[in-house]
Order: structure tokens, then sequence, then C-alpha cells
């Protein structure tokens, strides 16, 4: 069967507003910043500012799994996320070992456990501990999830500024329309440690570093019960500067639809005047409704890209709109954005 | 739009290399490595980037990079910002586009593999932000040139065009994958031409951190060897310049060879160790000859995964095993690991070099180190400089986390 269409038939999320899409959905339609919490910075009186995912009220059984009892905070976060967009498809063990892609996308990784690995060796490396090191691959969170999941086929770990997350949208969906895979997780994972808050704060002071997960759990058309389409991711276009940035925000607007009243835009703005000039520029015409979930979440660089694509399929799934335009200006590399409808 | 895609083959089409970069502790281009993987050349020394006396092993195979230029001029400050890994991406991009020759100007996919991108400007980040709390200057910078995507972006700007970046994080298996990506993008249409490849630098966390697992030979790197105790880190880098055949005819490029398989999946074993039945790199294997509509039979060498740790080679061979079945004896196999070390995310595209220099000058790349062979394997090590017919070679990566995949290779006549 040739497959020309992708859809989404799950979705979840980890965020420090909480273990689960609801949770997620509740902070953004509020619209208020959640509180901050404070993070020691070594060598500082003065601590920095973070988001963190709060300790789940209900532990998820997952947790326990073999795999993820010595793994970074990033692994629950990603396979949570990630169970909680699969759904029932998870008892489909035989479908999800041999057509279940997997794709997760980063940028700092797993960067608790590399710069406590990385301490650990300058104090004395004939010591560093040899369970921390596996962990600070890029790709553990995915060789979690594979692990977890029982996921033998294609599992891909991508590594960008926030724009990677679409990047990997794209990716799934081309896996989908080869027939590579029949189903495609698609999960944006980050999480929090005084180094990344840190390097975050020397670029935008204002600026707070959070952690999470976002999961897409896209399918081909021969699935049934989906609630929205993928309809277009843009081309990634690339930026070396501020002035570029610009140029690649208006290229990536120019290629979505200019939508219409009963449609959302879901920014990666972060009410940081400086620092949202080129995605306000781009978008400054667009008629419908807007959501900017880092507002109130943080910054989360794919994890947060990901939390876009989760509320706006959301907003879908439940009938407030016709369709959603996702903007991704991301951190350092690219401008891309997708459509769902 | 990567999504639906522009434009789209409405049958595969045939992908062809035109350009290839390599740096490795053997030298820097085509005609230095080429020469030292015909002669089996090891290229390990004591390492000197970094302090290793309280580490196990001593030795890595370093890359001797030209002097950064100390020039005032702006091409020159940047150059000197630039880390190791940069360095020898940009080396390595620069041969396979020269040798490619293409132009600037144009959109063009870039997809990389690496496993730490320039992280010996983060490991300078943290040493700073420990030591000097108080002091940021030059913190920015090391932030900033320390993500793989910037990497990217200045591959980009040194040779003179700009599209989308695609890096891919599969441990040691990250090469190729980024070649089977690039391959899968021409191959389907959605581009004519692609940059595609690996590139790593040593640095001290990934050194301590395989000497902390008691990965790393405290001897010498011995892969398939009865004896072997572990795996030696190199450092490098491979581009290779994909191109769909009939624009690459249509302007009379050199063609160097022909990728016509790949094959990728997940061991969901262990995070650091094999299954020890190979089912996963069994699988890749043969995935890769499927996608090619060939058998083991037409393959003529196989450029193993080969890390020389006990686990990694004993998987490995049972996979090829099972994989080649009756063509197992009489197939020639080796692991340039023993001359180069291993390259982590540059591992797979430099190693797929490797290959296309076989297949170009139709000789074997031996192992010189290996000195009993461990039964377990029933291929045919390649132990001696020797011409060969090779029309067909065979790649394969086996990484952390289960990411395996495996690549072919033809003989471009």
């Amino acid at each position: 069967m040739v497959v020309s269409r992708v859809f989404v038939r799950g979705l979840g999320a980890v965020s420090p507003a909480g273990w689960s899409l609801p949770a997620l959905r509740a902070a953004a339609e509020h619209h208020e910043p959640l509180p901050v919490q404070s993070l020691a910075r070594p060598g500082w009186a003065e601590p920095l500012r973070v988001r963190q995912v709060p300790t789940p009220v209900d532990r998820p059984r997952i947790l326990a799994h073999p795999r993820l009892r010595r793994s970074s905070a990033i692994s629950h976060y990603a396979v949570a996320a990630a169970l909680e967009a699969l759904g029932p498809d998870v008892a489909d063990g035989a479908w999800v070992a041999e057509r279940l892609g997997i794709v997760v996308c980063v940028m700092a990784g797993s960067v608790c456990y590399s710069r406590r690995f990385f301490e650990e060796t300058l104090r004395d490396p004939a010591t560093a501990s040899p369970l921390v090191f596996p962990e600070t691959v890029f790709n553990a969170p995915a060789s979690h999830l594979a692990a977890c999941l029982g996921a033998g086929g294609s599992n891909y770990t991508l590594v960008g500024d926030n724009g990677a997350y679409l990047q990997g949208v794209a990716l799934a969906a081309d896996w989908l329309l080869n027939g590579r895979v029949a189903g495609c997780l698609v999960i944006g994972a980050e999480e929090t440690d005084w180094i990344m808050a840190d390097a975050l704060r020397l670029f935008r002071r204002r600026a707070v570093h959070s952690a999470g997960a976002g999961a897409l759990y896209l399918v081909a058309e021969d699935r049934a019960q989906t609630f929205a389409e993928l309809v277009a991711v843009t081309d990634a276009f690339s930026f070396a500067d501020r002035r570029e940035q610009v140029e690649a925000a208006r290229r990536m607007r120019a290629q979505l639809p200019a939508g219409a009243p009963g449609e959302l835009l879901c920014l990666s703005t972060r009410n940081l005047p400086g620092a949202d000039l080129a995605e306000e520029n781009a978008w400054g015409d667009w008629p419908g409704a807007r959501l900017a979930p880092k507002v109130v979440l943080g910054e989360a660089f794919t994890a947060a890209a990901a939390w876009q694509c989760v509320l706006a399929c959301e907003s879908l799934r439940r009938g407030k709109f016709k369709a959603a335009n996702v903007s991704v200006v991301g951190a350092s590399q690219q401008a891309i954005g997708a459509r769902f409808a | 739009m990567l999504f639906p895609p522009n434009q789209t083959a409405a049958a595969p089409v045939r992908v062809v290399v035109t350009g290839a970069g390599i740096v490795t502790a053997l030298g820097l281009g085509w005609r230095a490595n080429a020469d030292g993987f015909r002669a089996g050349r090891a290229a390990f020394r004591p390492v000197t980037l970094f302090d290793v006396s309280r580490q196990r092993a001593r030795l890595a195979a370093e890359v001797d990079l030209p002097a950064a230029p100390e020039s005032d001029d702006a091409a020159s400050r940047v150059g000197r910002r630039l880390d190791r890994a940069t360095r020898m991406l940009l080396l390595a991009a620069g041969e396979a586009w020269g040798q490619a020759g293409w132009t600037g100007g144009e959109r063009l996919p870039l997809v990389l593999g690496t496993t730490g991108g320039g992280m010996t400007l983060g490991e300078a980040y943290v040493k700073q932000a420990l030591a000097r709390p108080a002091l940021s200057r030059g913190q920015p910078t090391r932030i900033v040139h320390y993500q793989a995507q910037r990497q990217g972006l200045e591959v980009g700007a040194a040779l003179g065009f700009r599209g989308p970046i695609t890096i891919i994080a599969n441990a040691c298996a990250s090469g190729t994958n980024a070649l089977g990506h690039a391959w899968e993008l021409v191959r389907t249409g959605r581009t004519e031409r692609a940059l595609a490849g690996g590139y790593d630098a040593l640095c001290q966390l990934t050194f301590a951190g395989f000497d902390s697992l008691q990965a790393l030979s405290p001897t010498r790197c011995r892969p398939f060897d009865a004896g072997r105790d572990g795996l030696a880190l190199g450092e490098g880098a491979a581009i290779l310049a994909l191109e769909s055949l009939e624009p690459a005819r249509r302007r009379n490029a050199e063609i160097l060879g022909e990728i016509i398989g790949y094959g990728a999946a997940t061991d969901t074993h262990h995070l650091t160790q094999p299954h020890p039945g190979g089912d996963t790199a069994c699988a890749t294997m043969t995935a890769a000859c499927a996608s090619a509509g060939i058998g083991p039979a037409q393959v003529d060498y196989v450029n193993a995964h080969g890390t020389g740790t006990p686990a990694n080679d004993a998987t490995e061979a049972l996979a090829i095993n099972r994989w080649a079945g009756p063509r197992a004896p009489t197939l020639p196999v080796s692991s340039t690991k023993a001359g180069i070390g291993h390259l982590l995310g540059a591992a797979g595209a430099a190693e797929a070099v490797a290959c296309l220099m076989a297949i170009r000058g139709q000789w074997l790349p031996p192992q010189l180190s290996l000195i009993a062979p461990d039964p377990a394997g029933r291929f045919r090590i390649v132990q001696a400089p020797a011409d060969a017919p090779v029309r067909v070679a065979l790649s394969n990566s086996f990484g952390f986390g289960g990411a395996n995949a495996s690549l072919l290779l033809r003989r471009w006549s």
C-alpha cells in the first residue's frame, strides 16, 4: 500500500506543569508563567532560576524498568511522554517490535550525567564512575525507550537547536511514507542542570531554563483513530546570526498558509523582546489565535518545540481550531515550521 | 518543504560518490590515508592532548593538524577560535567538496554524525565555570561553538552553501547512519546532492569514559584476535559528496564509487553490550543487502566494526558467520580500527572511505596487529597487504545504545 498522508494518533508530555498532557494543557491555557525554583550554582551565593519538572505524585510504573533505574532524568521524561503518546498501542508487542520507529531530538541531551562524569574525571579519572558514563551518550534516552518498548526498528537521535524537533517530525513522516515504519514516536526531551541554566543566562538574563519532554505518535493513514493530520513541515532555514535569523523566520513563515481567524499559531517566543524579534516580525499579520507555551513553561529547547506541537494537536483534537501552525525559531541553528489540521 | 517533499523520484535512483575527504591519524587527505590503510599502518602514540597519567590506557590515534593561522585577519581569527573537531571536519569537507567539483550558492543538505560535537570546548566551559565561577569571559563563544549544529554551519560558511543541517547522534553508528540517511535522501529524489559523513575529536571525557568501562586496551588494539583486550580511541573526520547518477554523468564528474545499500536496526539488549547472539547485527547486514538486491556471495570485503573489545568482536563474528553462511570461510574481513582507532561518530564515515579506497585501488586493508585469530570468526581476517578484486564492500557500525548500521559500496565501472 502506498502511503501519502501522515496522521497524529497520540500525544504525550512531561513538563514543569506535571507528568501528563492534561497538566501541560492546563498550564498553557492558564497563561500564567509557572513559579520558578532556585538551583544552586557552585561558587555563587545567588542561585539560578529554573522551572523543574515536579516529582510525580504517582511515580510511573515504567520507571521501575531495569534500564531506567540508574538513568538520567531526560530518559525518564522521554519514556513517560512516549508511553502516554503511544497509549494502548503499546500492547501490540509484535507491531511495536518490528514496525515502530523512534526519533528522539535533543539539544543539550544528558547534560546532568555529562557534567557529573566530567567533574569526576577532573577530580580523578581513575575513579570516574563506569555507571555514569554510558548515560552521557546522546542516544541513551532513545536506547532506553527502545528497550522499554521492545522496539528493534529504526531509531535515530537528532541533535540540534529547538528546530531539530520539527526535523524529527519530518524524518518520521518520511519513514512512514517510504514504508520503513508503520508508526513513529517523535520525542523532544531535555533536562535541567546548573551548567545549562548558567549557559542560558549568559545569552538571555531573563530566560528561565526548564525541562521535560513532548511526544507525537505519528502513523500512516491505514491506522484508524487519528485526530490530526500532519499537513506540512517547512524547509529548515539555517542562520548563523541575528540578521540571518530574521530572514530565516520570514522564509519559514512564507512556506506556511497565511492563516484564518479560526486557526491557531503556536509560537516559540518567550516574551523576551529582543530574542523574539525575528519570530514576531514574521508573524505580525497572523489573523488567528496565538499561543506561546514557553512564556508559561520556560526554555526547554527541543522539549519546548515538542510541547508546541503537542498543544497545537491537542487543540485540534478538542475541536477548538480548524488548523494550527507551529513556528519554531531556534536558539542557534534554524527556523522551521509545521502545520497540522 | 521537508514534508510533503517537493520532489520524489518515481523509482529509486542510483547514488554515486563524487567526492571524499578524510582526516585520521594516518594523515590528512585521501592519499595519506589510502597509503596507510593499504600498508596496515598503525598510528597510535602516547596521548598528548590531555593528562592520561591516571588512566589504564595511555595510547590513542591523535591527528596532527596544521598549525592554526597566526595572522590577524578575520579568517585567521575565526580559524584560531575553532576546536579540533571543527577543524578536522572542515578539512575533510573541503577535500570532498573540491574533489566533487561542486560550487557554492545552492541549497544543499548536510548530514553529519557525531558523538561529541565540539566537546573540547564544552570541557573548557565546565572547567572555567567550576574553577572561576565569576569569570564569564570566553564562555559564550565556547557555548556557541560547542554545539554540533554550529560545526555544520561552519561547513556551509566555508564552502559557500546553505541548507538543512541534520545531526545524527547514534553513538558509534552515527557516521554510517548519516551516510545512510543522505543516501536515502538522494535515492528517493528528495535532493540531487548531499554532503554527509562524520567527525569526532579526542577529548578527556570520552577517553576517561571508555577507560572507566575498562574498554580501552592497555596493550595494543587487536580486533578479532583471540587475546584482544580492548579498543583504542582515535579521532578524525570523513565526508562524502553524494550525488544521483544522471546529474553526475551529465557534468562528467569522476565517480569514486556507488552506495548501493543501507540497513539499520536497534539492539535492545543493553546500553553498552550487544546481544551475545548478534541478531541485530546480522539483521542490519541482511537489510543492507536486501536494499541493494544482492547476497553475501556478492560481497568481496567486510570492513568490520571490529573494536577489539572481547564482547563486540565475539558478537560481530557470530553475526558475520550467520549472515555470510557458506560465503564466510572465503570472505575477507578486517577492521581498520587496528590502524586509526575508534573514531566514534566519524568511524562509520572513515571506514566507508576506506572501503571506497579498497574498491578503487583493488586491495584489502590488512590488520598487522593480529597475532592469533579468534576461532569464533569463520571468515578470513586480512593479515597482510594484498591486491584483490573488490567489487562490493560492506561496512559495519555497531554502537552504544544498540545503534546498528551497515552500508554497502560498489565499484564504479
